[in-house]
């Protein structure tokens, strides 16, 4: 009780911003859905390992230890080690930045150009939108997964060649939620306000539309993440995307899967690690579609 | 009234909406013309084309809608001419419009001062500090109380009132010529109403600026208004000065309007009502469009559309009564007849 007086007054002092008052809202419905916030740590949780993991790891996730091929898990090397002798522990250490990166950049690059597509067909309508919308939906009628290997096997297999696969898939998920959003609000009064003030389209789009329909893209974004993770880390495991010896945990899976009926560990700790993470991105951004809806009580 | 003294001239503007079976002309051929200084009251009921005509004017009529003729001579230029761009610069600039909704007008994640400033960073390039000197200047001059705490405020925070306030320093921010106030003071509740409509007659004085005020409220009208144009179903049926057509309306729909306006000095069982409905816009009846709800009408009426001619003092109306083609009772008169009429 007293925190929440407290709380108060400091509002009254400060006039917050409605985003800011909106984000304590959002935060306080957060706190009370526990799986959102199991989600919500354990992203912490990799954030700070890819962060500051690679530092604390007593060994080189390249280094090669040939009296020491694939042990069991021990106390010197607790998730076991690889048919080169490499630490398992550390290597997926290692590739939790680069899982993190392919995630962050791919869903970035994914929802900024969805983003602009879903805004100008929503803003503009008729030909503009039938044309962009019915783009998107080309690229919605493959499965993504098969879309992501198609512009793989054309760019070439690396990391950044992944990035743009899965970015491009994400892109008609972010244009079609964009768009749907910009035909509500740009029927609202304020952006007829702005007109008859003699703002450019450029100007309302970006500066009056873009902003109110921000918590959608959000919530888009971070779910967006488990899938991204999941694709890129399945394009590693075809040999499509990140190339050996680099950590990613899609190809540590992929040589562990020849040795898993011997040594199942190889195979079991990167895809743990990989589902963790996913599920991790899909509780919190469900939590979070959950807390920004206004229609659900905090 | 010479032309010249005129700020905005607007000539036999068409404004349709085309929806897939039809055409409808939401406005049919309006005239009217706002004196330099004065108010021009726009009256009607829902649906008689008063915002459209005003939206026209800004040009912001959007898909479906589309101007389909006339002439709207601001300060010489017909607006109807400009590319979009000229347009641009004249929103918000020369011309301003306030809108109904002050709730809905502002938009929900900028301060007041942000969006006050807008227009002076849109019309004038000031830098953001200029840009919020000059909208604290502003929230003074449509008297906020502590507008510099105001300026930071967002605009849930504000009452209805403050924020139809806040509308009209935007409107004003850049020194229009001509403001369109669109029923500015139908959402706030009435003694509000009254401050802001004196508000937006000093602020006319002080700036020298011509208003066209659109609204349903007669009493506003009468309240504020030089001019008055009164439309029904997408056309003027009387244009006068204020005086008169409170005095001496011409219109039968002018003299139902004024008589179903409730009365304080006579003891009233039922208030006075226009029988029947505004006819749909894609079913416009074929001669005087009011005639289907007329005490008065006759076949004339029924087939023929009367013109807007001028009368005597300069004052115009579109009804069969007052041309010598009258075909029903000559000693008619509209204004003390209405009564009888509409209850036989």
């Amino acid at each position: 009780m007293a925190e929440t007086s407290v709380k108060t007054q400091q509002a009254e002092t400060k006039p917050p911003s409605p985003q800011l008052e909106n984000m304590k809202k959002v935060y306080k419905k957060l706190k009370k859905n526990k799986t959102a916030m199991v989600g919500g740590i354990l992203i912490l949780f990799f954030i700070i390992v890819s962060i500051i993991g690679p530092v604390l790891t007593p060994f080189d996730p390249d280094a090669q230890d040939y009296t020491n091929r694939l042990a069991s898990p021990n106390a010197d090397n607790w998730f076991g080690t690889d048919h080169h002798g490499r630490d398992i522990f550390t290597r997926i250490i290692h590739g939790t930045s680069i899982t993190l990166y392919i995630g962050f950049s791919s869903v970035l690059l994914g929802s900024v150009a969805g983003t602009v597509i879903g805004i100008v067909s929503g803003y503009y309508g008729k030909k503009i939108d039938a044309i962009l919308m019915r783009s998107m939906d080309v690229l919605l009628a493959f499965p993504g997964i098969l879309l992501a290997l198609a512009i793989v096997s054309i760019l070439g297999g690396s990391l950044q060649n992944v990035i743009i696969a899965v970015a491009v898939f994400s892109i008609p998920v972010f244009a079609r939620i964009v768009r749907g959003s910009t035909l509500a609000v740009k029927k609202l009064e304020y952006v007829d306000a702005v007109r008859a003030l003699g703002a450019s389209d450029f100007r309302i789009i970006f500066r009056h539309i873009l902003p109110n329909i921000m918590s959608p893209i959000i919530v888009q974004a971070t779910l967006r993440m488990a899938t991204a993770i999941l694709a890129a880390s399945g394009l590693s495991f075809l040999g499509l995307g990140a190339q050996p010896p680099t950590p990613e945990w899609g190809a540590i899976l992929s040589q562990g899967r020849n040795y898993m009926w011997d040594d199942p560990h190889y195979a079991l700790f990167p895809g743990l690690a990989i589902v963790v993470v996913v599920l991790a991105f899909n509780l919190f951004g469900d939590g979070l579609r959950d807390a920004l809806d206004p229609k659900t009580k905090g | 009234m010479e032309p010249s003294s005129n700020i905005i001239e607007v000539n036999d503007l068409r404004t349709s909406f085309f929806t897939e079976e039809a055409e409808v002309k939401a406005v049919d051929g309006v005239s009217f013309s706002v004196p330099s200084g004065k108010t021009l009251g726009i009256v009607g009921e829902s649906g008689s084309g008063k915002s459209i005509t005003s939206l026209s004017i800004m040009r912001l009529i959007q898909e479906p809608g589309q101007i389909v003729g006339g002439e709207i001579n601001f300060k010489s230029d017909n607006l109807l001419d400009k590319s979009e761009s000229e347009m641009r610069r004249i929103r918000g600039n020369e011309i301003s419009m306030i809108f109904q909704e002050p709730m809905t007008s502002l938009n929900p994640v900028f301060t007041v001062g942000d969006q006050i400033s807008e227009a002076y960073r849109i019309h004038q390039g000031l830098s953001k500090k200029q840009a919020l000197q000059k909208s604290l200047e502003m929230l003074e001059l449509v008297g906020i109380p502590s507008p510099k705490d105001r300026l930071k405020r967002y605009p849930h925070e504000l009452s209805g009132g403050m924020r139809q306030r806040v509308m009209i320093a935007i409107a004003l921010a850049c020194k229009p010529e001509l403001l369109i106030a669109d029923e500015p003071t139908t959402a706030l509740d009435v003694t509000i109403q009254a401050q802001i409509l004196r508000l937006i007659n000093n602020l006319q004085d002080e700036l020298g600026m011509s208003v066209v005020l659109i609204t349903h409220d007669l009493g506003v009208v009468a309240e504020t208004c030089d001019y008055v144009a009164v439309m029904y179903a997408g056309k003027i049926v009387e244009y006068a000065d204020v005086q008169t057509l409170f005095e001496s309306p011409k219109h039968p729909y002018t003299v139902g309007l004024l008589s179903s306006l409730p009365r304080h000095d006579i003891d009233q069982e039922e208030l006075q009502v226009i029988k029947g409905m505004v006819p749909s816009p894609t079913n416009m009846p074929e001669g005087c469009r009011f005639a289907p709800r007329c005490p008065f009408a006759t076949d004339l009426c029924k087939e023929q559309l009367p013109t807007l001619d001028d009368l005597e003092d300069g004052n115009q109306v579109r009804c069969w009564v007052y041309s010598d083609k009258w075909d029903g009772d000559p000693e008619v008169n509209v204004k003390d007849d209405y009564g009888t009429a509409t209850s036989s």
